[in-house]
């Protein structure tokens, strides 16, 4: 063991890896904003972060607690409209990454992020769809971070938000879908890719110190490992001061209270 | 032909029960003190339409005043559920809230293709999702040209747009700058607009190519200072993040909420007053 760090670290770092520089990042708030921030300020200094709010090319000092926070519009290259962000630059096909989280997730990474229970009478009704179902299937590809539970990865979802492989296999393709999906889903114990043919998710690779029987535990249908199932690298030094300074950056924004008196 | 008017004369004169309602601005220039006037004005029976509802339209519902929501991403951003708006809809409190619900890319086109005075938005859009399938207005299109099947959803026509600018000039042109969101295209789908800005200037001495709706196309202009916080406008003023962070304990409960509608909204007069019990000693302990 080197360096301690947490399993939400471990996550984070991993999921910023997967992060190529250069890539044009259209970033959801939370989870993924932390991951491709991260990736930014290390490995992808020319990653473009583009946040459905309008900025593009932003590159925000701390983490914005929202999606539209002033501090995107002032480090971007250019601040278009929200109809100009989904018109042009996703649906323009410019889009190299999503960048997702999800509320619950099946074994073919669609995504449910609006209710748990049924639609009309919902025993939780999340946020709903944002911009993830059009981002899910028009950027070339989509990474996936999210906690690993029972709960959040389950054998079927109560709702389909934002399409993954839909039922596997190649009904992806045939539905239409220009993007490729998603390639990786990163959680706080491990990586899991789409088999290339099933399309199901597999575990590739484990995190330290995570053993098959907590992620066994942990998935919701009878998850398989890949035959060349690696361990995930740990988190280097440079990357925990990076992600700590600006989690630090981040808390003390966070708390502030705008000029009120 | 705008008008300048107070914030209470404007809600008045132009938003009336049972008007479809926009009220628009993407985490940037929300405005609150316009949502707060419709709640002093006890008005009911409204239809909502925003992207993401935010404390807004929270307040809004949990104050009474809508019986329909049309929306495309309902939590509180960073902190986490809206918590008037899932009572609403879990269980039916304060009264019943009918929800149509859509994704931001479709919304955005809508309000687009409601500008541009066409019935309906075309986008690639909810393949494979089951929102059409709770969603009757979810609908698709045959291009003529190419076979291809898109998605066709109906344009946003609000009764009343609500916006908050930074500036507007005495004649009434309004400017705004910053992240943008859906302002523009809300207030150009309208029937009516209302715009509260920080401040009434002279010129605007706004660079060419900037966002600015002329005064023909808003119907009401009212000066309000700090009339988008606690959200932020550029130039102006910071998000108040420890608001947002508070209004999870103010609305989680039924009796708080009530309370802080009662003694925050009900019982001033109008936005300053309200403003002026943020600063209050007391008050502001408790965001501590």
């Amino acid at each position: 063991m080197s360096e301690a760090y947490t399993s939400d670290e471990m996550m984070t770092v991993t999921a910023a890896r997967m992060l190529r520089n250069g890539a044009v990042c259209f970033v959801g708030i939370g989870l993924p904003s932390t991951a491709a921030n991260l990736a930014r300020l290390t490995h992808a200094p020319d990653a473009v972060l583009v946040y459905e709010s309008g900025p593009i090319g932003a590159k925000p000092t701390a983490l914005p607690l929202s999606i539209g926070d002033g501090n995107l519009a002032e480090t971007a290259d250019t601040v278009v409209s929200t109809p100009e962000i989904f018109r042009y630059w996703l649906q323009g096909g410019r889009i190299d990454v999503g960048f997702l989280g999800a509320a619950q997730l099946d074994k073919f990474a669609n995504i449910n992020t609006t209710v748990v229970g049924p639609y009309k009478r919902p025993k939780v009704r999340l946020p709903g769809a944002g911009g993830a179902p059009e981002i899910s299937s028009l950027a070339k590809e989509v990474l996936i971070i999210v906690q690993q539970s029972k709960r959040t990865f389950v054998e079927k979802l109560d709702f389909v938000t934002s399409v993954g492989f839909l039922t596997g296999g190649n009904a992806r393709e045939a539905a239409g879908l220009s993007g490729n999906g998603p390639v990786a889903v990163i959680t706080d114990l491990c990586i899991l890719r789409p088999d290339p043919d099933s399309r199901e998710l597999k575990v590739t690779s484990i995190h330290p110190d995570v053993n098959r029987g907590t992620i066994l535990a942990n998935t919701g249908w009878s998850v398989v490992f890949a035959e060349s199932c690696e361990k995930t690298p740990i988190p280097t030094r440079p990357e925990l001061d990076t992600l700590r300074d600006l989690k630090a950056r981040t808390a003390a924004v966070h708390s502030t209270q705008g000029d009120r008196e | 032909m705008a008008e300048w008017m107070t914030l209470a004369e404007a809600m008045a004169a132009h938003v009336h029960d049972g008007d479809t309602l926009a009220m628009e601005g993407f985490t940037h220039l929300i405005p609150f003190a316009a949502g707060h006037e419709i709640m002093r004005q006890r008005l009911r029976d409204l239809s909502l339409i925003r992207m993401t509802p935010d404390l807004i339209y929270d307040q809004l519902i949990g104050a009474g005043c809508a019986s329909k929501l049309t929306f495309s991403w309902g939590g509180n951003p960073g902190v986490g559920s809206l918590h008037r708006f899932r009572d609403a809809v879990e269980n039916d409190w304060p009264s019943p809230l009918a929800i149509e619900e859509r994704s931001h890319s479709d919304l955005a086109n809508a309000y687009v293709a409601g500008a541009a005075n066409l019935p309906f938005a075309v986008l690639r859009g909810y393949t494979g999702s089951d929102y059409p399938r709770v969603n009757s207005q979810i609908r698709s299109i045959t291009c003529p040209f190419t076979g291809e099947v898109l998605a066709a959803t109906p344009a946003v026509r609000p009764d009343v747009a609500v916006i908050h600018a930074q500036k507007a000039d005495w004649k009434g042109n309004v400017f705004l700058w910053g992240i943008l969101g859906v302002q523009k295209e809300a207030v150009l789908s309208a029937k009516r607009a209302i715009v509260t800005v920080e401040e009434r200037v002279e010129s605007l001495n706004a660079p060419p190519n900037a966002c600015i709706l002329p005064h023909w196309v808003v119907t009401a202009v009212c000066e309000v200072p700090r009339g988008a916080t606690p959200s932020y406008a550029h130039g102006y003023y910071e998000r108040d993040n420890v608001f947002y962070r508070e209004w999870d304990r103010i609305s989680r409960e039924r009796e708080r909420f009530s309370a802080w509608l009662s003694q925050h909204i009900l019982k001033t007069r109008d936005f300053e007053e309200y403003l002026a019990l943020q600063r209050d000693p007391l008050v502001k302990a408790i965001y501590q």
